[in-house]
C-alpha cells in the first residue's frame, strides 16, 4: 500500500501546470512534434511531461492535435484542461480550439494558412512559408514551430529541445532542422521584441 | 540522451510500458490478434522479443492466441497476451482453462467501449467484472491496474509475479487513455523489482502431483517434457489431474482454486490513497479516472473541502477489509468509473452502514475530467 502523499494536505493547486496544444491537419508532423517536445522537456530538462493525442477516424485526414502538460510536480490529470499555448497551423484547427484556451494563453498560428483569427492578442507566424522559402523543406515546419514555441514559452531549454529534435531527425536531415529550429528562436525572439 | 542524474528516464507510451515490463518480468513467449487500443504491445513485442531470445507468434484469432500462450506456459515460458474488450470475450472460454488447470499466464486488456466491437478507439471501463466473472464456473480471479505510465510497466511485472506465484491467469486491466499516452518513467535497474520465478518440484519423478492438495495450497509445477508425468485437462480433476466425479476431490479441487488465492489477498492487495487522513469524503477509483480524481481532490481542497482519493491498483480480489477500514471516518463515498456502474456495487457491499455510497459513472467513451469529479464532491457534500 502507498500512501503517496497523505502529508500534503491543503496542497496547491499545480500552479506549475502548463498546457500546450499543437493542432493543425494531418500530415504536418505535429503528433511528432508533440513527442519531441515532451522528450526535450521530459528526458533533457527533467521535468515532467505527459503527451496525449485524439485517436481514431477524426485523427486520420482532417485536423490533427497533440497534447502536452508540463509540470515540476506530479501530473495527475494528463489531458489538457485550460490551454497556456495554442498552437494552430490551419485555420480549422484555429476555430476549434480557440474556446479551449486560458485568458492570456498564447495563441501562436500560421500566417499563411489561418486568415481569420479570432483575437487581437497572436502570434502569427509563416511557419510553411518559411520552411519552404528559408530551409528548403515544407517538412520542417513544425520544428520551426518548436523553436518559436520555445522561445515563447519558455518551458523549455533550448540546447534540450535541439538534442531532442535532433535525436529524431533522420540521418542526413540534421542541419536542415537544426537550422530550422534556429529560425524558429529567431523570428520569435523578434516578435517577442516588437510585441 | 546523455544528462548527469536523470538516467534512463525515457519517453514511453503506457503499451510500450506494459512491454518493457513484461520484459523485466522475464516474458519469453506472445502470442496475439492485434487489436485497438492495444496493438502497439504486439507491435513492441514483435520487435523486442525476438532480440531478447522469445518468441512472438500473431495467431489466427484470440481464441487461439490465449490457447497458445496456455500451452507455453505448461511448456516452462512465462507468457502473455495482449488484447481488448472483443478479444477478451474470445479467449474467455481459454482463461477458464487456464484457471482450472492452474496454468500461469498473463492477459493485458487495454480497455476500450463495448458492447461487442464497440468503440475502438474510445476509452472504458467496462470490462471490470468481466474481468472478475468473464468466464463460467467458480473461481477466484486476479486482476491489477495501473494509472500512469510507470504503473504499466509496474503492474505488467506484479501481473507475471502473481501468476506464476499462484499458477493462475492475471489480467492487467489498462485502457485506450493510459495505453496511447506518452509519459517520462525511468526503466528500474535488474534487482530493483521483484522478479517472482515459477515454484519447481523437487521430488522423485513417481511422487510428483501436478495439482497437489498442498498446505500452502499452491503446487509446484513441472514443464512438459521434464519427465514428470500428469494429465492437464479442463474436466475437474484430481491431484494427478485425471477427471474425478468424487465429490470430495471435486470439493477440494474447488477450493484450491479459490482459497490459494484469498488466503493470501492482504498480499495481492494494493491501494494508493492521496489526503486522506483527515478525509470525510473520498473519491474511489481506478485506471486513468484515478488521475481526474487526485487532480479534483486537489482542486476541492483549495476550496477547504476535506475529500481524499483511494486508487485500487487490485480489483481483483477485492480488497474488502482495507476498504472497510478506511471508511472508518468517512462519511460519502464516490465511485467514478466509466461505465454504467460496476465497480459501485463492490464499494457498496464493503462500506460500512454509516457510509452513503454515491455512482459518478461515465459510458460516452469520453474521459472522466476533474471538473466532473469536482461537481458531484460538491453536489454530494450538501
Amino acid at each position: 500500500m502507498t500512501a503517496a502523499n497523505g502529508k500534503k494536505h491543503g496542497k496547491k493547486e499545480q500552479t506549475d501546470r502548463y498546457e500546450i496544444r499543437l493542432s493543425g491537419s494531418g500530415g504536418q508532423g505535429l503528433i511528432l512534434a508533440g513527442v519531441i517536445l515532451a522528450t526535450a522537456i521530459g528526458v533533457g530538462d527533467g521535468k515532467n511531461a505527459v503527451q496525449t493525442q485524439s485517436y481514431g477516424p477524426e485523427a486520420r485526414g482532417g485536423a490533427s492535435r497533440a497534447d502536452v502538460v508540463v509540470s515540476e510536480q506530479e501530473i495527475y490529470y494528463p489531458k489538457t484542461m485550460k490551454l497556456d499555448l495554442l498552437l494552430a497551423l490551419t485555420q480549422e484547427a484555429c476555430d476549434r480550439y480557440y474556446p479551449d484556451m486560458k485568458e492570456g494563453g498564447i495563441l501562436v498560428i500560421d500566417t499563411s494558412l489561418v486568415t481569420q483569427v479570432p483575437t487581437k492578442k497572436y502570434y502569427g507566424f509563416p511557419f510553411v512559408r518559411l520552411a519552404r522559402e528559408e530551409i528548403g523543406h515544407a517538412m520542417v515546419a513544425n520544428v520551426i514551430a518548436l523553436g518559436a514555441i520555445a522561445e515563447l514559452a519558455g518551458i523549455v531549454t533550448k540546447e534540450s529541445l535541439k538534442e531532442a529534435v535532433l535525436e529524431r531527425a533522420p540521418r542526413g536531415t540534421e542541419e536542415k532542422n537544426e537550422k530550422a529550429l534556429e529560425l524558429g528562436f529567431k523570428i520569435a525572439r523578434e516578435a517577442k521584441r516588437k510585441a | 540522451m546523455k544528462r548527469s542524474g536523470i538516467g534512463k528516464a525515457r519517453l514511453l507510451q503506457g503499451n510500450e510500458a506494459c512491454v518493457r515490463g513484461a520484459l523485466y518480468a522475464g516474458v519469453e513467449f506472445f502470442a496475439g490478434y492485434p487489436i485497438t487500443p492495444s496493438t502497439e504491445v504486439a507491435e513492441a513485442m514483435a520487435r523486442e522479443l525476438p532480440r531478447n531470445g522469445g518468441k512472438f507468434i500473431q495467431m489466427e484469432d484470440e481464441i487461439a492466441s490465449i490457447a497458445a500462450v496456455i500451452g507455453a506456459s505448461n511448456a516452462g515460458c512465462k507468457a502473455m497476451t495482449a488484447t481488448s474488450g472483443p478479444g477478451y470475450s474470445l479467449m474467455q472460454e481459454n482463461i477458464g482453462y487456464a484457471y482450472m488447470t492452474e496454468t500461469p499466464c498473463v492477459i493485458i486488456n487495454v480497455q476500450r467501449g463495448g458492447p461487442s466491437t464497440g468503440l475502438p478507439t474510445k476509452i472504458a471501463q467496462s470490462d471490470t467484472m468481466q474481468a472478475r466473472w468473464g468466464t463460467h464456473g467458480d473461481y477466484t480471479a486476479i486482476a491489477v491496474a495501473p494509472s500512469t505510465v510507470k504503473e504499466c510497466f509496474e503492474e505488467t511485472v506484479r501481473a507475471f509475479n502473481l501468476s506464476e506465484r499462484f499458477r493462475t491467469p492475471v489480467t492487467v486491466l489498462s485502457d485506450e487513455v493510459l495505453g496511447h499516452m506518452r509519459e517520462m518513467m525511468v526503466i528500474p535497474e535488474k534487482g530493483e523489482l521483484e522478479v517472482t520465478e515459477r515454484h519447481k518440484p523437487d521430488v522423485p519423478h513417481e511422487w510428483y502431483k501436478h495439482f497437489e492438495i498442498s498446505p500452502s495450497f499452491v503446487s509446484p509445477m513441472a514443464s512438459f517434457g521434464e519427465g514428470y508425468r500428469y494429465n492437464v485437462t479442463g474436466l475437474t480433476h484430481d491431484e494427478d489431474g485425471f477427471p474425478t466425479a468424487n465429490p470430495i476431490e471435486i470439493k477440494n479441487k474447488m477450493e484450491k482454486l479459490r482459497f490459494k488465492i484469498e488466503r493470501f489477498a492482504d498480499e495481492i492487495h494494493k491501494i494508493r490513497m492521496d489526503m486522506m487522513d483527515d478525509a470525510h469524503f473520498t473519491v474511489v477509483s481506478y485506471g486513468s479516472v484515478s488521475r481526474a480524481a487526485r487532480q479534483a481532490v486537489t482542486m476541492a481542497r483549495e476550496r477547504r473541502i476535506k475529500v481524499g482519493a483511494i486508487q485500487l491498483r487490485t480489483i481483483w480480489p477485492f480488497p474488502d477489509m482495507k476498504l472497510r477500514e478506511m471508511f472508518a471516518g468517512v462519511r460519502k463515498v464516490i465511485v467514478a468509473e466509466l461505465n454504467m456502474g460496476q465497480l459501485v456495487n463492490e464499494i457498496k457491499r464493503v462500506a460500512p452502514r454509516h457510509t452513503e455510497v454515491f455512482s459518478l459513472a461515465r459510458y460516452d467513451g469520453e474521459v472522466m475530467t476533474p471538473h466532473q469529479i469536482l461537481e458531484k464532491i460538491r453536489e454530494v457534500i450538501k
